[in-house]
């Protein structure tokens, strides 16, 4: 059984973007970028089931510009067996992707297509759940444990409140949580296997599919900020001013 | 111009999420409508009926809609959607775990970009949302003839409950279609505690907790004497102190309490994009420098582990 994990390049977690000034987005230049933290995730656990001997080969996806060979190239280095590059320049919304996937998903024919829950820049959460929709098939989000057998999966899902566990008919699609699994480093050997991996480039016109964003991005502008406050001296003045100044004791 | 809410609720009870989407679809549309899915969940349809704006429930009942599996339910919604024409413009979902897993299926299936996490309505087709953890807000445009939309509750006030049933209830037939999943089963904590997004006062605990034990004995006390519901960063959830469901953050629960306590939590931005739009934000923290403190009204630098208890006592 093959599985299809989709990638995404994004900003890094920890750097800090700014609006530009002229509103008209995030200003990205020059910004370490990533591969989404929720994707690393996907493909560590597409990698272990691999391990495991439940699944022949792990195929990774990623969708835009030229530079996202590089998150690919670390995709085969944490274990992918080999990559897809479906290259464009229009910014994609998740529908575009999940498109594109679901072209993929026809070609390559996966038992399991993972992917992360959200991607941290635009936080959509919308593309696995579109990708199922579109395939036909079924879904389980926010996934914290996977169980593979035979014809179907089992996942467990963080949900409000706790947990829930799914039964799901393969294929299917499966976006992750937080807690699924720990991504391992990459090793330098590994980046040099990588390098030799099969990475194949496609359009999203090759795939037949129409990418045309659907919403128009009018501005974007700066959060409001919060100013800090006064630092107390102890708990007693602490409960002083919740009590009389904000008043919500 | 109508906008549908898809409820959520337990088949007995409406979830408040819910009323908080209803004030954002009143700002898309002059009349809502509210769709109530589930199996023998008549008490929930009477209770949307009741709430202020809302001028019709339609509610559809069906033994497989007792658990919201994504598949069934988003399959419900687009036959109830064809069936009416063009009525709807819009389609709200709360932006909870449930609308999250079901809104992209449906914006899909209809071939629409879906609108995630809205927290200002600017006209019938322009929205803000946050982008980059809310470290910017988008203004953004649909040009789809209908807009899919999940929204953030702590950008809309809750619509009121009007006591007696005012709008129509109009029952209607579910289709049939092959399950593409199962339930199997849940683990929900039962609690006395508020619910975390809903919570007037949220006690939230950091990693500086060490344990889950000590998680629990110093802060329930205080969430206790506040009457507050307890949450948690990623860092303390990741380490096992609290479960998951209590995690605040970009990734986690987005809440906007009146009062927020973070304990021993340092504040990444990825915390902060949490609860920065909390009313009053107590910060007790040992480390003058943990950016927890610059969004802090009221910062104490101190042990939590002496700072709390005395607190308590003091309640």
């Amino acid at each position: 059984m093959k599985i299809l994990v989709a990638v995404k390049r994004v900003v890094d977690y920890n750097v800090k973007v700014r609006v530009k000034s002229d509103q008209s987005g995030v200003d990205i230049a020059n910004l370490k970028m990533s591969m989404n933290p929720f994707d690393e995730i996907a493909l560590e656990e597409a990698v272990r089931l691999k391990e495991k001997g439940l699944a022949t080969e792990v195929i990774a996806v990623s969708c835009g510009v030229t530079q996202c060979q590089e998150t690919l190239r670390t995709a085969m280095a944490i274990g992918a067996d080999r990559a897809i590059l479906v290259e464009t320049t229009t910014e994609l919304e998740p529908l575009g992707v999940a498109k594109i996937l679901k072209a993929l998903v026809e070609r390559e024919q996966p038992g399991l297509i993972i992917l992360g829950k959200q991607a941290i820049d635009d936080d959509c959460n919308q593309t696995g759940q579109m990708l199922a929709a579109l395939a036909g098939i079924s879904q389980a989000t926010f996934a914290s444990k996977v169980e593979l057998s035979g014809e179907g999966v089992k996942v467990t899902r963080e949900v409000d409140g706790g947990l829930e566990t799914l039964s799901l008919k393969l294929p299917a699609v499966i976006t992750t949580d937080l807690r699924l699994n720990e991504p391992r480093f990459v090793t330098l050997p590994n980046i040099m296997k990588a390098k030799k991996k099969q990475l194949d480039t496609l359009t999203p016109e090759s795939l037949g599919v129409d990418v045309s964003p659907r919403i128009k991005m009018l501005k974007v502008c700066d959060p409001p900020t919060r100013s800090a406050g006064v630092k107390v001296q102890d708990v007693a003045s602490l409960m002083d001013k919740l009590k009389n100044e904000a008043k919500v004791v | 111009m109508t906008a549908l809410v898809i409820a959520e609720h337990d088949n007995q009870h409406l979830k408040s999420a819910t009323l908080n989407a209803i004030t954002a679809a009143l700002g898309c549309a002059p009349e809502v409508h509210v769709l109530v899915l589930g199996s023998t969940c008549s008490a929930v349809a009477s209770q949307a009926a009741g709430v202020q704006g809302v001028s019709k429930v339609i509610h559809i009942d069906a033994p497989d809609l007792t658990h919201p599996l994504a598949e069934t339910l988003s399959a419900q919604v687009i036959s109830f959607l064809k069936s009416v024409g063009s009525t709807y413009t819009h389609v709200l979902f709360a932006s909870t775990a449930s609308g999250k897993n079901i809104a992209p299926r449906v914006a899909a299936l209809l071939d629409v970009a879906q609108i995630s996490d809205i927290t200002k309505v600017i006209s019938a087709d322009t929205f803000e949302r946050p982008i980059y953890a809310g470290n910017a807000i988008a203004t953004v445009q649909s040009g789809d003839a209908v807009k899919v939309i999940t929204v953030r509750t702590t950008g809309f006030d809750a619509a009121k409950e009007g006591g007696a049933p005012s709008a129509a209830v109009e029952s209607v037939q579910p289709v049939s279609h092959p399950a593409l999943s199962e339930f199997m089963g849940q683990e929900v904590a039962v609690s006395d505690r508020p619910e975390l997004t809903a919570a007037k006062v949220i006690v939230s605990g950091g990693r500086a907790l060490g344990s889950q034990e000590k998680f629990a004995e110093v802060l329930t006390p205080l969430a206790d004497k506040l009457g507050a519901a307890l949450g948690a960063s990623r860092a303390a959830v990741d380490a096992g102190y609290a479960p998951n469901d209590w995690q605040v953050g970009q990734t986690g629960k987005i809440v906007a309490p009146e009062l927020y306590v973070a304990c021993g939590i340092s504040g990444a931005i990825q915390h902060l994009a949490g609860m920065k739009d909390s009313k009053v934000i107590v910060a007790i923290n040992k480390d003058p420098e943990a950016p927890i403190f610059s969004v802090a009204d009221y910062g104490l630098e101190a042990d939590l582990f002496e700072a709390v208890p005395e607190w308590v006592k003091l309640l």
